[in-house]
């Protein structure tokens, strides 16, 4: 675009106060710049160590939730499976996938290891103890509560149903919303490996 | 033109749930169809998970409870999202109006079946039964057969 062009759109824009780009890039919430969910000291489902350090140069999706869940948790990690399909096989390669447990109590390392790749073998269960579990999730704004049930290994959890998106340089750029579909979140994980 | 339509094989389980009760007195009693029942499967060491189905009937009628015999614990629940925070409840009962499926499907209402004893296979069938009771306040259950779905199911069908 020449800058003659450029200045003209902007002129235009500056008239038509409607007129917003930052709205139109992404068809999640942009939540470029916020100060929360920026790193996590975890172990995943293999037993190492992880930080999101480990995963640059991909874009990163994550999801807390918990295993004993039969709707939300399930729902959000085959849609993630279903953006893994769709974005073809290269650009899947530079995708990852994060689960986060809430319920470390009995999400134990061999269960996320069955669990979570039963969804797509390159996602991984993360998990820490109660401390750090708590920890994490407040630092990523999210929140959780167990809910007892009537025999004390029946108790569920609340919990916030959403996933956040990193950029390729472990910047947070997205909060998908809970049961948004598969479609507009390929879009929008095409844009992020776009950037450059 | 006649158009045959051949029923899919998948709806022959369909027909195999469906239930009507038999009127054995004066009083005519409810019949419901319970359709497109399906559990969503497990892996060793998860204790729980939800079954989903469509619930008609030609009678007011609320489902009142759920056993199994593949879990200790079966409760009626709902789904709900407030805030972005996903909360599951266990509810007393969950109403059927005539004229209207009662959908239990991800997102909303399900059978919450926990303390599993075993893992569920793709591929398996669960049987539940379902407790009804009727605006008479006469109660009557209901036996169904759930198929197991693969744990990666996704919510809405395509």
């Amino acid at each position: 675009m020449s800058r003659a062009i450029a200045h003209a759109m902007l002129a235009a824009c500056a008239l038509l106060s409607a007129c917003d780009w930052s709205d139109r890039k992404f068809a999640h919430v942009d939540v470029t710049g916020a100060t929360y969910a920026r790193e996590f000291a975890l172990t995943d489902h293999t037993g190492q160590p992880r930080t999101l350090a480990d995963f640059r140069g991909k874009v990163v999706l994550i999801f807390f939730g918990y295993t004993q869940c039969p709707d939300a948790c399930p729902t959000a990690l085959s849609e993630m499976r279903a953006v893994m399909d769709a974005i073809g096989h290269d650009d899947a390669a530079r995708i990852q996938v994060l689960f986060v447990t809430v319920d470390p109590q009995r999400d134990t390392p061999e269960l996320l290891s069955h669990y979570v790749p039963a969804f797509h073998p390159s996602f991984l269960g993360l998990y820490g103890d109660a401390a750090t579990t708590a920890r994490t999730a407040k630092s990523f704004n999210v929140f959780y509560e167990r809910r007892e049930g009537k025999t004390p290994t029946t108790y569920t959890i609340d919990h916030t149903a959403g996933s956040y998106v990193y950029d390729t340089f472990r910047r947070l750029r997205l909060f998908v919303r809970h049961g948004m579909g598969p479609a507009s979140i390929t879009t929008d994980v095409k844009t992020l490996l776009a950037e450059r | 033109m006649h158009i045959t339509f051949v029923r899919p094989l998948h709806l022959n389980a369909v027909a195999s749930v469906i239930a009507l009760s038999v009127a054995a007195s004066v009083t005519p009693v409810a019949a419901q169809e319970v359709s497109g029942v399906w559990v969503r499967g497990t892996i060793k060491g998860q204790s729980a998970t939800g079954a989903f189905m469509q619930i008609r009937s030609d009678r007011l009628l609320s489902l009142i409870s759920a056993a199994s015999p593949v879990a200790g614990v079966v409760e009626l629940h709902e789904m709900a999202m407030q805030g972005g925070v996903m909360s599951m409840r266990a509810v007393p009962q969950i109403d059927v109006v005539p004229g209207k499926a009662l959908e239990l499907k991800p997102g909303g209402y399900h059978v919450m079946l926990m303390d599993l004893k075993q893992e569920l296979k793709a591929g398996e069938s669960v049987p539940i039964s379902l407790r009804f009771r009727g605006a008479d306040n006469t109660e009557k259950v209901v036996e169904i057969k759930a198929e197991v779905a693969p744990l990666t199911k996704p919510a809405a069908k395509h």
